[in-house]
């Protein structure tokens, strides 16, 4: 029989330090969905192939579904309910509505936590540095046209705005 | 008189003809008149005085919900059809 | 990486055919963002799985390991005494099911396969069959409790490929089959479930005219629709016996009919209430979870239970489509008119009958005006899940076959594979095999919009040495299906439509769009809301390319109904006859009288009668889809791996209501046809056991494996909508295999008549041809 005693975990997510109980062989997708309610990360497969379930852990991008839940010990945790601090949609989120990047939708915050971990790493991606980064990540509705567009037109507005800071003030 | 394509697989009935001109008013009459004509034809198409499930009928390339109660032109072409899983939305 | 010669954030693409004036419209045409999307990027929006509730049990279903045997007997005593369960359920909670057909979906079901499917009855039919279900207080109890679960089955050879189901001696895997043929039954038992037969003219006439015959076998195999959300129900059975069933599926109304027909429950007892879907092409229509969600949930105790596949679950027990095998013959003379076809189609159904080899037969030479046509079709068991609807249905398999055999009729005669459809292309009045007439269709326009693209006219750079394009084209029918749909003017000036087609790829942007450009007003002043079974009337799923289309007719009327009932409010008012009020330009006026539509809005509300207006819509004038594609691909000789360099699609949308999610449909449809084509299949052991039940193994598309796919919208308006709409979800899946066989052919001169054209099979032609050449003497 599976161990089923409980372990107190602590860890910050999305800014926000936070406890919660979980036995050792749930994963921190099982976790954050139906423990915390944050269900916005969702569960395609459960086994790291299709990255709907994308989270940044400690800024590294990672498969929740592959992740123990008593791994997040005393890390930091930005899910797709974080990516938007104060509430304001980030120009990558607008991008992806401006460019119908998305059909469904199941997959999109796979694609918006993977995608802004790329822009993180790499500001000014080309389109195979897009699309290889976003391998991990399946959408069966899209074609990723739409998405890659969108990450890119996002890349190339973010650059604008540096390289004119006279416009974004 | 409104004109039934025969399907293949029911043409030894209606002695190789691949369409018929019968009049009625309703599918179910034009299958009657055929049947007049060619005996055992409502019997091979109709079960309970409804079509027999598989069977489909488009009336003017429009395939009926009605089914025999279709009503039907004097210039109307009427197709019998299969209907099969995934098939009625792909008979135009 | 693939020739990307513009890179436009956003394109306007639009019309094929430039010289039909269009009407001047105000909101279609533009791409506003969707309602729905702000909650969809924030991860907001509450999907199936995302429903939680206090007392929530947790279901599980145990499945069969074996893909055929008896079962002698189940005890689940052992699982119901395990702590923490709740409720342990087999076939036998089930009532008896009628043999009898209903359509529920999309196309006729026996209920009592529909009852068997969703929980084994004495047999299983294929590996993941299911067997039982347990409810318990966390899915990880559950999961032990289905190990505790004790079955006895009597292990009985499998029946996986068509040639085995139809040999002789072939084992029978379901006694009471007999084939049907047209409405006749034969009389012994068999696997065939269905033949029938198409036929124009006079084949053998036809071919005897022909200078030039092409006679192919293809064979594709079993894939899935590969939505990223796995099936999921939640369900309530109260105490008072109201049933609530949260799910996402393309069919609200169709999981009500389904669920009380397998329980035995008057629908008027059954909510279901469409969350959010997240993906379905023709996979999310049949229930799997739902009756069980329900019978668990009563015997719990009434509490609500939840069920969530697995993705192994999914590959395993849902879906898929069907595998086939197609033999095309085909005749044409000297100066290029095909003048005979023929052929026989062998479908899959899985472990019950229904395949979608009807449509397949019909989607197999649409495209072209033939006088001698001879079809067989063949719907055949075997043991693996049974097929459901896949992106349309029975599309892709044939079209392989015919584009296959066209381009190499083409090539043969010597002529541009364009040319060649255009001479041979269907027009409106032109006869389909099954014998009716095309109406409007617009496929020689998007056969002029590939010859006449930049793709096309570009040279390729190494073509016929390595490197090759391909083209090909496809039809579906479509469909219209039955909507109903209310608008509600609020007080504000903004209107909330309230309608119950599920939306997998921005309806409600399509719906409020058509709504707001009946009525006059912005896009933005309407509310849309997909609501569940117990607020509007009966709707048909959102499938076969039906709801932009159909509920759109739908929104429409909605728009020309609150006109005319603000106007009526309005002469009432101001006691004038409703004739004396104008409406431009969101002003409403009669003589000295005058408001804008806000201040309408809220006149109504204070001084008359509420305005509330409902549309019940039977679609029937549907118009056909056509798609021509164009394909450019690099074929790596050592390893027989295919790279897609470039890649365009043509496609009569018949009018783009909000082109960029056209756009999106199109993209999409190509890309699953890229994966069927090249990688996509099931793969079963001997035993019928599914080998690759992930999907690492079952390999979908990745954004690497695909350049951009550039769009053409052609717009040839069907006359059965008011404002030319045909449906645009499902053509686009037809033509990518043949497309991309044709562009192999045309790379390295083999000719592939087998999917997936994966690595391995495509090395192992390559291999066979150059045995083949360093054999022949020089």
């Amino acid at each position: 029989m599976p161990e089923r005693k409980k372990r107190m975990i602590t860890t910050t997510i999305n800014g926000e330090e936070i406890t919660f109980l979980c036995e050792p062989r749930q994963t921190l997708l099982e976790v954050l969905r139906d423990e915390l309610g944050l269900t916005g990360s969702k569960e395609g497969c459960g086994n790291g192939n299709c990255g709907a379930c994308n989270v940044l852990l400690d800024g590294v991008l990672v498969n929740a579904c592959l992740v123990l839940a008593p791994e997040v010990e005393g890390r930091e945790l930005v899910t797709i309910e974080g990516i938007a601090p104060g509430g304001e949609l980030t120009l990558l989120q607008q991008k992806f509505l401006e460019h119908a990047a998305l059909q469904c939708g199941i997959c999109t915050p796979g694609f918006i936590v993977a995608a802004k971990a790329l822009l993180d790493e790499n500001p000014s991606p080309t389109e195979h540095d897009v699309r290889l980064w976003l391998a991990g990540n399946l959408c069966r509705c899209t074609g990723y046209d739409k998405i890659v567009r969108a990450v890119l037109d996002t890349a190339a507005a973010l650059q604008a705005a540096q390289t004119t800071p006279t416009e974004v003030a | 008189m409104a004109t039934v394509w025969i399907p293949p697989l029911m043409r030894s009935l209606t002695q190789g003809q691949e369409k018929v001109e019968v009049p009625g008013e309703t599918v179910l009459a034009l299958i009657q008149a055929i049947d007049g004509r060619y005996p055992g034809f409502a019997a091979r198409v109709l079960q309970d005085g409804e079509l027999k499930p598989g069977l489909s009928v488009a009336v003017d390339g429009v395939v009926s919900p009605k089914g025999v109660r279709e009503r039907v032109r004097a210039d109307s072409e009427v197709h019998i059809v299969p209907a099969m899983s995934g098939g009625e939305s792909a008979l135009g | 990486m693939g020739a990307n010669p513009k890179l436009d954030p956003i394109r306007g693409e639009g019309s094929g055919n430039g010289s039909r004036p269009q009407p001047s419209y105000k909101v279609i045409g533009t791409r506003p963002i969707r309602p729905d999307g702000v909650d969809k990027v924030t991860g907001r929006a509450l999907y199936g799985a995302d429903v939680r509730f206090p007392d929530l049990l947790h279901g599980k279903v145990l499945r069969s390991p074996h893909a055929r045997a008896r079962i002698r007997s189940i005890d689940t005593s052992q699982a119901e005494a395990l702590p923490g369960v709740k409720a342990v359920v087999t076939g036998a909670d089930l009532p008896t099911a009628e043999d009898r057909f209903e359509d529920l979906g999309e196309g006729g079901i026996n209920l009592r396969y529909l009852s068997e499917n969703v929980l084994a009855h004495g047999r299983v039919l294929y590996h993941g069959h299911p067997v039982a279900a347990v409810a318990a207080v966390s899915p990880h109890i559950a999961e032990e409790a289905l190990s505790l679960i004790q079955v006895d089955y009597e292990v009985l050879p499998p029946v996986m490929t068509l040639e085995e189901a139809m040999a002789e001696d072939a084992p029978i895997l379901l006694e009471e089959l007999r084939t049907d043929e047209m409405g006749e039954r034969g009389n012994r038992p068999t696997n065939v479930a269905a033949h029938f037969r198409y036929e124009l003219g006079n084949v053998e006439e036809g071919f005897a005219q022909a200078d030039l015959v092409v006679e192919r076998e293809f064979r594709t195999q079993t894939v899935h629709q590969g939505y990223i959300e796995p099936q999921m129900a939640t369900a309530l059975y109260d105490q008072d016996g109201q049933i609530t069933i949260w799910t996402s599926t393309q069919g609200s109304f169709s999981v009500r009919s389904q669920v009380a027909e397998i329980l035995q429950i008057p629908v008027s007892r059954i909510r279901v209430v469409p969350m959010e879907i997240g993906g379905g092409f023709g996979g999310k229509i049949t229930v799997y979870l739902e009756p069980v969600a329900v019978l668990l949930s009563r015997k719990a105790g009434y509490r609500p239970v939840k069920l969530v596949m697995s993705r192994a679950e999914v590959l395993m027990a849902t879906g898929p489509t069907s595998g086939s095998r197609i033999r095309m013959k085909m005749g044409a003379t000297r100066d290029g008119r095909i003048v005979a076809a023929e052929a026989e189609l062998v479908y899959e159904a899985g472990a019950f009958p229904g395949s979608p080899v009807g449509s397949g037969a019909v989607v197999l030479l649409a495209p072209y005006n033939i006088p001698n046509v001879r079809i067989d079709g063949y719907d055949v068991v075997v043991n693996r899940p049974r097929a459901s609807a896949y992106r349309a249905p029975g599309g892709t398999n044939a079209a392989f076959a015919s584009e296959s055999v066209v381009d190499e009729l083409a090539r043969k005669l010597g002529l541009d594979p364009l040319e060649f459809r255009l001479k041979n292309g269907a027009k409106e009045g032109d006869r389909m095999a099954n014998g009716l007439p095309h109406p409007k269709i617009g496929y020689l326009e998007t056969v002029e919009a590939i010859r006449n693209s930049e793709h096309y006219n570009a040279p390729l750079e190494g073509r016929g040495r390595g490197r090759g394009r391909g083209v090909a084209s496809g039809y579906w029918g479509n469909w219209g299906g039955k909507s109903s749909a209310t608008a509600v003017l609020n007080a504000d000036g903004t209107v909330t439509l309230n309608e119950a087609s599920t939306d997998i790829g921005g309806t409600r942007a399509s719906i409020a769009m058509q709504f707001a450009e009946s009525l006059g007003i912005p896009y933005e002043k309407v509310k849309i809301r997909v609501v569940d079974t117990d607020c509007v009337s009966y709707n048909d799923v959102t499938g076969g390319s039906r709801t932009t289309f159909g509920t759109g007719l739908a929104a429409y009327e909605l728009g020309q109904k609150m006109k005319a009932a603000m106007i009526q409010r309005l002469a009432d008012i101001w006691g004038v006859s409703p004739e004396e009020v104008v409406y431009e330009e969101m002003v409403f006026s009669a003589g000295e009288n005058r408001v804008t539509f806000d201040e309408a809005a809220k006149l109504i509300e204070r001084r008359s009668t509420p305005v509330m207006v409902e549309a019940e819509v039977y679609g029937k004038k549907y118009g056909p889809a056509f798609s021509t594609q164009c394909v450019d691909v690099e074929v790596d000789v050592e390893t027989g791996k295919v790279t897609i360099l470039r890649y365009t699609i043509a496609q009569d949308a018949g009018k783009a209501i909000h082109p960029a999610y056209v756009e999106g449909q199109m993209q999409g449809g190509v890309a699953q046809g890229v994966g069927w084509a090249l990688n996509e299949e099931y793969v079963y052991d001997r035993e019928g056991h599914l080998l690759n039940a992930s999907l690492l193994d079952y390999r979908m598309p990745t954004a690497l494996d695909l350049p951009m796919i550039e769009t053409l919208i052609v717009e040839v308006p069907n006359p059965g909508h008011p404002y030319g709409v045909r449906g645009v979800g499902e053509v686009n899946i037809v033509p990518p295999a043949a497309a991309l066989a044709n562009a192999i052919y045309d790379a390295i001169g083999v000719r592939m008549t087998e999917l997936p054209m994966n690595p391995a099979r495509l090395l192992e032609a390559i291999l066979a041809k150059q045995a083949q050449e360093s054999t022949q003497p020089a």
